[in-house]
């Protein structure tokens, strides 16, 4: 008997050792170890056996027994092991076959100028005022200081509707309105994004194109408050080495006036074709609202000033992004707008 | 404005470069857009006198000089030119000499003779033909007769010179002279000002009395007349540095007189007319308007109709002048004149540019009236011109002038605060150095208690307020040192309005579907409407029109934004790009009943074709109805619209009958969302299936809810059970889904079509649907039994109410 469960431990063994695969393993222990196993079948045959043999053979038995499943254990392990590290190696696939596409959409580019422009004044306590496109004669020039036939309304060649309703030149009007909703009430500071229109058509102008315009009204703000807000400004859109020029200018609605040039986004102000050698890009006019402006939307000129400023969104975006022809922006090629 | 920086000399010193300059004169709002060396490119050209001329042994066409250059022996040059005479002194590019654009000038034999250098023209030597006299803006410049010979041909004809281009702004008229300039100049450098000799040398016991007179009986438009009378009048050319002179400035030399007339008006800004005074009926100025009907040949040839609102001058036969625009042909000053009456008046600005607009006709001389010139400068100039004309010889002057001004300008005077300085500009500038500065600039400055008493010299036409000081102040101050500053005060919080925040995220996510924004003009064609196949009774019609668009094509205002869509749409897919997905948020302007102002109503729009995303290991997302429909859903949901469902809508001339619906959000209407109509398409040139929707967004946004609210997860598992059923085709998905919804009660929890089957599965007329039913409790785990029953209860109602069957 013991013989016998000797040579069937070692046939159990040499079988462990020998298999190759979870299933082989599987039926080793089915026919070892099993209920209806080779031991199982030995235990059962102890009643046969005389009493005094009994413990030691069952002792026998229960060290074979765990001298298999411990066997088995180590066998299954690295049999695992081995079988995993094959299934990965034919699992290999070819990682430069491109990725899962995705159908993506872009803002506009001006959109996202006009927003980033947005978030740098929201930043400073501005808020964001809109007014019409379609609109009065008196808000567009006569109310920002510009009387009928004054000789800086040929700077702005309009689009007109009827004859006091065209549609407007610039964001100013917005000021306007803002102003006389607000008057005399302070302070007041807005900035109004929008479309404009004026009546030019080639690579450097648009009949439609947007501008934003910004107002600041309070008790003593001053040139020097309008000279720091666009410093920010300009900082925070082009860079924080960006520097700024004021260069006197003249607008009927501001005084003193300025035009704003920034160092140039290419050259750094070394000098380079786009600006023109000059190391300077003008992007945007300001300067303190006129009294006269002042006082027609309600407020007492002697009693609080302001800044106003207007830019173009498709001067900053061309300088961001390095477009040299505007009609792009109203061709809508989708090749152009996926760029962005 | 051209600034010749020799010129400017003659009024300010300059102690630094021209680039400088330049420098200084841009940051004081001065901009000059370019510094032009007309002879930097020049060299080795000297002034020679034509000694002899043969012709040419070989060839008809040339002929051989003997030009005289200074040197002991002559120089053989042979040219083709067939302006030179013998006696002319000209140009001469010597061997090795450089010209305009580069040209290098070697001995060369010209059809076997030798020629040891080249006669030049003006354009040779980088001259603006048009600034030539006309008889050599083909030829060979001639030189005056009196030119030394053998000297750098540079400075003889102002070619040493430095050329500012200035681009003023529009209220700085009195910089439209070189005066004008030169006081800027002169105030930024801190130099004196020298101006030019006015002292007129007239003939002795001489009058005016009885020659001339001048009425004017528009004081409005005209506010000051003066004349002068010259006699002896020998018209010719005028002096090589006056020539010089008038063509840095970009004007071309005429005659003498006109020459004058010219330079008086680029030297000290005001125009000036020259009337051959023996063509005027009496002597007699009339200013007047002109009468109904009236018309002038003016100096260019052409016959021009007047309006009864422009201003002219008359004599008693007729109008002689556009006043302030152009001269007559009639009274034009030729060779023959012998007797002119000079004009220095001041007409009103708006009158003239009304006139030049009207006429088209815009001059130098019409420039600056519009501006505003110096209504004190008048007979200045008028004896600056008499002055000329008797130094270069040109004639002699009547003693006397007329000067008609009826009522004079008053002296104007500016209280300026220093402390309203230092308020506006927030820089400290201490109250001498303010005085000083517009002191430089000409002004008078007195002192009055804490404050300066201003008075506005004549010439600045744009000075008036308080402001208007003080920009001129900070001008000369210098921009540069107004140190920069955060306004104080009362912080405000800048956000967003509700509206705009929306507008904001409902970009992104549109976007985020796939959507690309873009933008297209406000103005589109009146074609538009029929393209579209709006029909003819339809309000969409009443749109803007542009008085003065720039063409048909961009000549009414949009009252829709899908049009401008289809042709992007068609413009890409006319390009090779035929798959897109576009969105538009823009306005569209509806006329009111009674309201100067059009309703500006927001608007979203969508349009697609094609397909998207595909790649090697997916297939395509088709970009159709149901792409759009999609996108509404993602919308609705992320922008918290409640109840989006769709109508169908089979009236819409511009969509597809069968596939499209009306978008009602909370029982409201707010749009269409449809596959466009291939009669719409056909206009486009489209050759694709294009779907799109436009919606009011101003109603989508009213409706738009809050942040969304927390909904707590579920605490016991769901049961899953799929349904499929079959159905008549005619039965519409959304009425099974209300049918399953309605029978499943509280506790199912979600229903999703996933399949639908048309086919020979099924039979003919029919369509299986299939449902994926989640059920779940929000107390307990639910049993099979319940699950079970609940789904009987659907099928049995689906049964009875549309006849669907389960399908086994």
């Amino acid at each position: 008997m013991e013989e016998q469960l000797h040579k069937m431990a070692a046939e159990a063994k040499e079988a462990l050792a020998r298999a190759d695969s979870p299933e082989a393993l599987e039926e080793i222990r089915i026919r070892y170890l099993g209920k209806k196993g080779e031991l199982t079948r030995v235990l059962r045959g102890m009643s046969a056996l005389p009493p005094g043999e009994r413990p030691r053979i069952g002792q026998l038995v229960n060290s074979i027994r765990e001298e298999l499943e411990k066997q088995l254990a180590e066998r299954t392990a690295e049999v695992g092991a081995r079988v995993k590290k094959m299934r990965l190696a034919a699992e290999s696939i070819d990682i430069t076959l491109p990725g899962t596409p995705f159908l993506t959409g872009k803002k506009h580019p001006l959109t996202t100028v006009q927003e980033e422009i947005e978030e740098i004044f929201l930043g400073l306590g501005f808020s964001i005022a809109e007014g019409p496109e379609v609109e009065l004669d008196y808000y567009n020039f006569e109310a920002l200081n510009l009387p009928k036939d004054h000789p800086a309304r040929d700077m702005q060649d309009s689009f007109f509707i009827g004859p006091e309703v065209l549609l407007r030149t610039h964001t100013s009007p917005v000021q306007v309105r803002t102003m006389e909703r607000t008057a005399p009430a302070v302070p007041v500071k807005i900035i109004a994004p929008g479309k404009v229109y004026r009546r030019d058509d080639d690579a450097t102008h648009s009949p439609m194109f947007h501008q934003v315009e910004g107002l600041a009204v309070d008790r003593r703000i001053t040139f020097g408050d309008l000279k720091g807000v666009l410093d920010v400004f300009a900082r925070e859109m082009f860079g924080g080495n960006t520097r700024t020029r004021f260069r006197p200018s003249y607008f009927p609605f501001t005084e003193p006036s300025a035009e704003v040039d920034i160092s140039c986004v290419m050259c750094g102000g070394k000098g380079c074709r786009v600006c023109s050698h000059t190391g300077w890009l003008e992007i945007l006019g300001c300067g303190m609202v006129h009294p006269r402006v002042l006082e027609m939307s309600g407020y007492n000129s002697a009693e609080v000033s302001g800044f106003a400023f207007g830019m173009g969104i498709e001067r900053i975006a061309m300088l961001k992004y390095g477009i040299d022809d505007l009609r792009l922006f109203f061709d809508n090629d989708l090749r152009f707008l996926a760029q962005f | 404005m051209r600034v010749s920086f020799k010129w400017l000399q003659e009024y300010v010193d300059i102690p630094v470069s021209p680039a400088e300059l330049a420098d200084r004169l841009t940051m004081a709002g001065l901009a000059v857009e370019g510094l032009e060396e007309p002879g930097k490119e020049i060299s080795n050209v000297v002034t020679g006198r034509i000694v002899k001329i043969e012709p040419h042994p070989n060839a008809d066409r040339l002929v051989v000089c003997l030009v005289s250059t200074g040197e002991p022996e002559l120089r053989q040059i042979v040219t083709g030119a067939t302006n030179v005479r013998e006696g002319h002194v000209v140009p001469v590019a010597l061997e090795g000499a450089r010209l305009a654009g580069g040209l290098v000038i070697k001995k060369a034999r010209l059809r076997g003779v030798e020629s040891r250098g080249m006669l030049c023209s003006g354009q040779e030597l980088g001259l603006d033909p048009k600034t030539l006299p006309a008889d050599q803006a083909n030829g060979i410049m001639i030189l005056p007769e009196d030119t030394p010979l053998g000297v750098d041909v540079r400075p003889v004809i102002g070619l040493d010179d430095v050329i500012f281009d200035l681009d003023l702004t529009p209220n700085r008229g009195d910089c439209l002279s070189m005066i004008g300039v030169a006081r800027e100049v002169a105030a930024l450098l801190g130099q004196p000002l020298r101006l030019p000799r006015m002292e007129v040398r007239e003939i002795p016991g001489s009058s005016l009395e009885g020659r001339v007179r001048v009425d004017i009986l528009e004081p409005g438009l005209c506010r000051r007349y003066v004349a002068r009378l010259f006699t002896g009048v020998k018209v010719g050319p005028s002096p090589l540095w006056m020539q010089e002179r008038l063509r840095a400035a970009g004007l071309r030399p005429i005659s003498n007189i006109v020459d004058i007339t010219n330079y008086v008006m680029l030297e000290l800004g005001q125009p000036l007319h020259a009337f051959d005074y023996d063509r005027l009926k009496d002597g007699h100025i009339i200013v007047r308007r002109a009468h109904p009907g009236e018309t002038i040949v003016t100096l260019d040839g052409s016959r021009r109709k007047l309006e009864p609102e422009m201003l002219v001058i008359a004599d008693p036969g007729g109008a002689v002048a556009v006043a302030g625009v152009m001269g007559g042909l009639e009274t034009e000053v030729t060779e023959n004149t012998t007797t002119v009456l000079l004009e220095s008046a001041h007409f009103h600005p708006t009158s003239i540019r009304r006139t030049s607009r009207v006429l088209g006709l815009r001059s130098e001389s019409s420039t600056r009236f519009e501006k505003g010139i110096d209504l004190e400068g008048c007979l200045a100039a008028a004896n600056r011109a008499a002055s000329l004309l008797v130094e270069i010889g040109a004639g002699e002057v009547v003693a006397g002038a007329v000067d008609n001004y009826p009522s004079p300008a008053a002296k104007k005077t500016i209280i300026l605060r220093p402390e309203r300085v230092e308020y506006i500009l927030g820089a400290e500038i201490p109250r001498e150095e303010t005085a000083d500065l517009l002191t430089r600039l000409g002004f008078k400055v007195q002192d009055a208690g804490r404050d300066l008493l201003v008075n506005v010299p004549s010439y600045r036409v744009d000075i008036n307020l308080e402001i208007d000081l003080i920009e001129e102040v900070a001008r000369i101050y210098g921009y540069d040192r107004i140190p920069a500053s955060l306004p104080y005060g009362v912080t405000t919080r800048g956000a967003r309005t509700g509206e705009q925040a929306l507008v904001k995220r409902l970009k992104e996510v549109l976007v985020e579907c796939g959507l690309t924004e873009v933008i297209t003009y406000s103005f589109v064609s009146p074609a538009v409407f029929d393209r579209f196949k709006v029909p003819a009774d339809s309000p969409l019609r009443r749109a803007l029109s542009l008085q003065n668009p720039l063409s048909v094509e961009q000549s009414i205002m949009r009252t829709m934004l899908l049009p401008g869509l289809l042709d992007v749409l068609a413009r890409n897919f006319h390009r090779r790009v035929t798959s897109g997905a576009i969105f538009e948020v823009g306005r569209v302007f509806l006329p009111r009943e009674g309201e100067a102002l059009p309703e500006e109503r927001p608007v979203l729009a969508a349009a697609a074709m094609g397909q998207g995303a595909a790649g090697w290991n997916r297939p395509p997302l088709p970009l159709d109805f149901y792409y759009l429909k999609g996108v509404l859903e993602t919308l609705a949901a992320r922008l918290g619209l409640p109840g989006l469902h769709l109508e169908r809508e089979r009236e819409n001339p511009a969509f597809h009958p069968g596939r499209t619906a009306r978008v009602v959000v909370d029982g409201k209407t707010v749009g269409v969302l449809g596959e466009l109509h291939p009669d719409v398409l056909e206009e486009y040139e489209l050759d694709a299936r294009v779907c799109a929707f436009e919606l009011d967004l101003a109603a989508l946004l009213a409706l738009a809810g809050g942040p969304p609210r927390y909904q707590p997860l579920p605490r016991f598992p769901g049961v899953r059970r799929d349904l499929a059923l079959v159905v008549s085709r005619e039965v519409p998905a959304a009425d099974v889904l209300r049918v399953i919804r309605r029978a499943g009660g509280n506790l199912l929890r979600s229903v999703e079509l996933f399949d639908v089957y048309e086919g020979e599965q099924v039979k003919e007329g029919c369509r299986s649907l299939a449902f994926s039913l989640l059920f779940q409790a929000g107390d307990r785990t639910l049993t099979d039994a319940e699950v079970t029953a609940q789904t009987e209860a659907i099928s049995a109602a689906l049964d009875r109410e549309l006849g669907a069957e389960l399908r086994k």
